[in-house]
């Protein structure tokens, strides 16, 4: 398996030609010049925003006078030791954990069920996420209708059981339930395909030699299903929570007649509609900011943890031995497929 | 063991297991059926909805009989948004950003799974790094140069700033590296072909499957996305900044709010007809790679 003998000899003898230099240049420096568009522009639009929002927290800013005075940590004390900031937190975990529990929940169990020979397969795949393509807007425009008080159908159904309507708009909880509501149902189908996807890459055998020991469908499910799947879950619960911390457009549409976005009390207000208020509507660049990047080492903490933890879980498997489990690549999964980007931007 | 169900994923082992040995029996369609019906009936709402009169908003029962109405309903639309102008924004905004994403993303992905560089595995692990960091939260800086630059109101101030993406980047790399075997590249450059070309009729044609499955995910985030373009896009709103207006007034007429809805779901609807199944495969081949 040597290398043409001429091609040796020629770049052993004779100085190079300019187009073998020229050749040589192209195979060391090309690659360069293929990744460089991305850094520089991503550098550009991704990273210097970010760093820049650290600076605008720093400064009295305003759109009128631009960047105003240097106030050094003021906003963030402000921010701290206001209402605002922590209300919106408290929203945005209050529906966080209402809407990725239930959503876990019910992925797993629509996940497990087309994990079957089913006949029409497709188009059971297909249907469970028709609610995907929908857009978010689209989704609080009509949710908003459904969780109307006075008109909507769920009150007006509900009456027909003698229930009082519901006060989705001007109660905390009914609120942050019915946003909840919205994230779930665009949501729920597309993680049961992604946990799918992972409950099909289980060996046929381990379900067979199960059975073969007596293990019933129920046992199957919680002892060969769900541990074969954990790096998977530990995936969707990181993308559920990058995208569930920045949730804006359910909570900005959802009840029109309210002059204040998030409710009449803040009641939903969510942390990126409380960064959007403050900067958009009271012209507070700076406190804006403050919260935005409060925000994001937020994510960036929560991001590592998850990392962490599932590290840990990829070095627990293999002590364990779990030959089957080989296949994943369980840390570099912690920030990889394609939800990622997907759900951030909801 | 062939199943009837034609295997269509890349491993052709034959699948029949599930949680359960034997064919799926009533249940588990009755369980899909009414998943189907909690899917579907909420769009199927904004049409009954969208083509009634005001009276459709106080039945007791869930509607199913759409009205007579939806063309008078739209009409309103139209009269209130400018609609279409705003649908030929989404599409030229998603298709502007689509195409500089695959660009970008194809090139920087093919350098790192197939070509050898110093420095190559550092500039990946900072790629990956990145895809965890919601660069969403940038948008005051991004809001306050764009003003200065005199960019907002137009379309290039709401494709800027997603002009390349560290998931598709992420993304190509992790297809590229194993669809391309470093033979085929050292017989191109052995043939003296250069990297350019190489990549060309190389790496191009190789990465095209996952270039429809990133080109279809990232057209429909650009398609969706309405937190940034509601900031920048003034008076050159997309469909989803023009649709939030419909109700943006002290009264709200749900009818012709929701007929709004469904013509701006009419695209996408489309889409999924067409593209469902790439859809669909792309997402379950997002979580199985890795």
């Amino acid at each position: 398996m040597t290398t043409s003998p001429t091609g040796l000899r020629r770049t052993a003898r004779a100085p190079l030609t300019f187009g073998q230099r020229l050749n040589r240049a192209d195979q060391k420096y090309s690659p360069y010049l293929y990744v460089a568009p991305f850094f520089l522009l991503f550098a550009l639009i991704g990273l210097f925003p970010l760093v820049y929002t650290f600076v605008v927290s720093l400064n009295d800013w305003d759109l009128l006078r631009g960047s105003g005075d240097w106030i050094g940590f003021q906003n963030y004390v402000t921010e701290l030791t206001g209402p605002g900031f922590w209300n919106s937190l408290r929203n945005t975990f209050g529906i966080f954990l209402l809407s990725a529990i239930p959503q876990l929940i019910g992925a797993t169990f629509i996940a497990a069920v087309l994990d079957q020979n089913l006949r029409a397969q497709s188009f059971w795949r297909l249907s469970v996420l028709l609610p995907y393509i929908v857009t978010p807007v689209a989704v609080a425009l009509i949710f908003s209708s459904l969780f109307s008080e006075q008109y909507g159908l769920v009150n007006n159904v509900l009456a027909n059981f003698g229930i009082d309507p519901v006060l989705w708009k001007h109660d905390t909880f009914a609120g942050q339930f019915a946003i909840a509501t919205m994230v779930n149902w665009r949501w729920t189908g597309y993680n049961a395909l992604i946990l799918l996807a992972a409950m099909q890459a289980v060996p046929t055998e381990l379900y067979e030699s199960a059975s073969l020991d007596g293990a019933g469908r129920v046992r199957r499910f919680f002892s060969i299903t769900l541990p074969s799947i954990r790096p998977t879950f530990v995936f969707v619960i990181i993308t559920a929570t990058i995208g569930g911390l920045q949730i804006f457009t359910e909570p900005k549409l959802f009840d029109a007649t309210s002059a204040v976005p998030g409710g009449a009390y803040h009641q939903y207000e969510t942390t990126t509609l409380y960064i959007w208020n403050l900067a958009f509507n009271q012209d507070h660049f700076g406190r804006a900011s403050a919260v935005a990047f409060m925000l994001l080492i937020i994510i960036v903490l929560i991001g590592l943890v998850n990392y962490a933890i599932t590290r840990s879980i990829a070095t627990g498997e293999t002590k364990s031995a779990k030959k089957r489990l080989g296949r994943y690549r369980t840390a570099e999964r912690a920030v990889t497929p394609s939800a990622v980007q997907i759900r951030q931007e909801r | 063991m062939t199943t009837a169900t034609a295997p269509r994923r890349a491993n052709p082992v034959p699948r029949r297991h599930g949680i359960r040995g034997q064919k799926p029996g009533w249940l588990t369609y009755t369980i899909l059926a009414i998943w189907f019906t909690v899917s579907a009936y909420p769009l199927w709402w904004s049409f009954v909805a969208g083509s009634s009169d005001t009276t459709v908003l106080t039945s007791k029962f869930p509607p199913l009989i759409p009205g007579g109405k939806f063309l008078e309903n739209a009409s309103e639309v139209f009269a209130t948004i400018d609609f279409w102008k705003a649908l030929g924004n989404s599409v030229i905004v998603a298709g502007a950003i689509t195409v500089s994403v695959l660009f970008f993303s194809t090139l920087a992905g093919y350098a790192f799974a197939k070509l050898r560089f110093r420095g190559r595995n550092g500039l990946l692990l900072f790629v990956i790094l990145t895809l965890a960091i919601p660069t969403q939260l940038g948008i005051i800086p991004l809001f306050i140069l764009m003003k200065q630059f005199g960019w907002t109101g137009s379309l290039g101030a709401i494709i800027v700033p997603t002009l390349v993406t560290a998931f598709g980047v992420f993304f190509m790399r992790q297809y590229l590296v194993d669809v391309i075997p470093d033979e085929l590249i050292e017989a191109a450059r052995m043939d003296g072909a250069n990297q350019i070309r190489t990549f060309w009729h190389v790496g191009v044609p190789a990465a095209r499957p996952a270039m429809a499955v990133l080109g279809l995910f990232t057209f429909m985030t650009a398609w969706t996305d309405y937190l940034w373009p509601l900031i920048v896009a003034g008076s050159n709103p997309t469909l989803q900044v023009a649709l939030s207006q419909l109700q943006s007034a002290k009264y709200v007429n749900y009818t012709i709010v929701l007929a709004g809805a469904v013509l701006a779901t009419i695209p996408l609807l489309i889409l999924f007809f067409f593209a469902g199944r790439l859809l669909v495969s792309g997402i379950m081949a997002g979580a199985v790679k890795g």
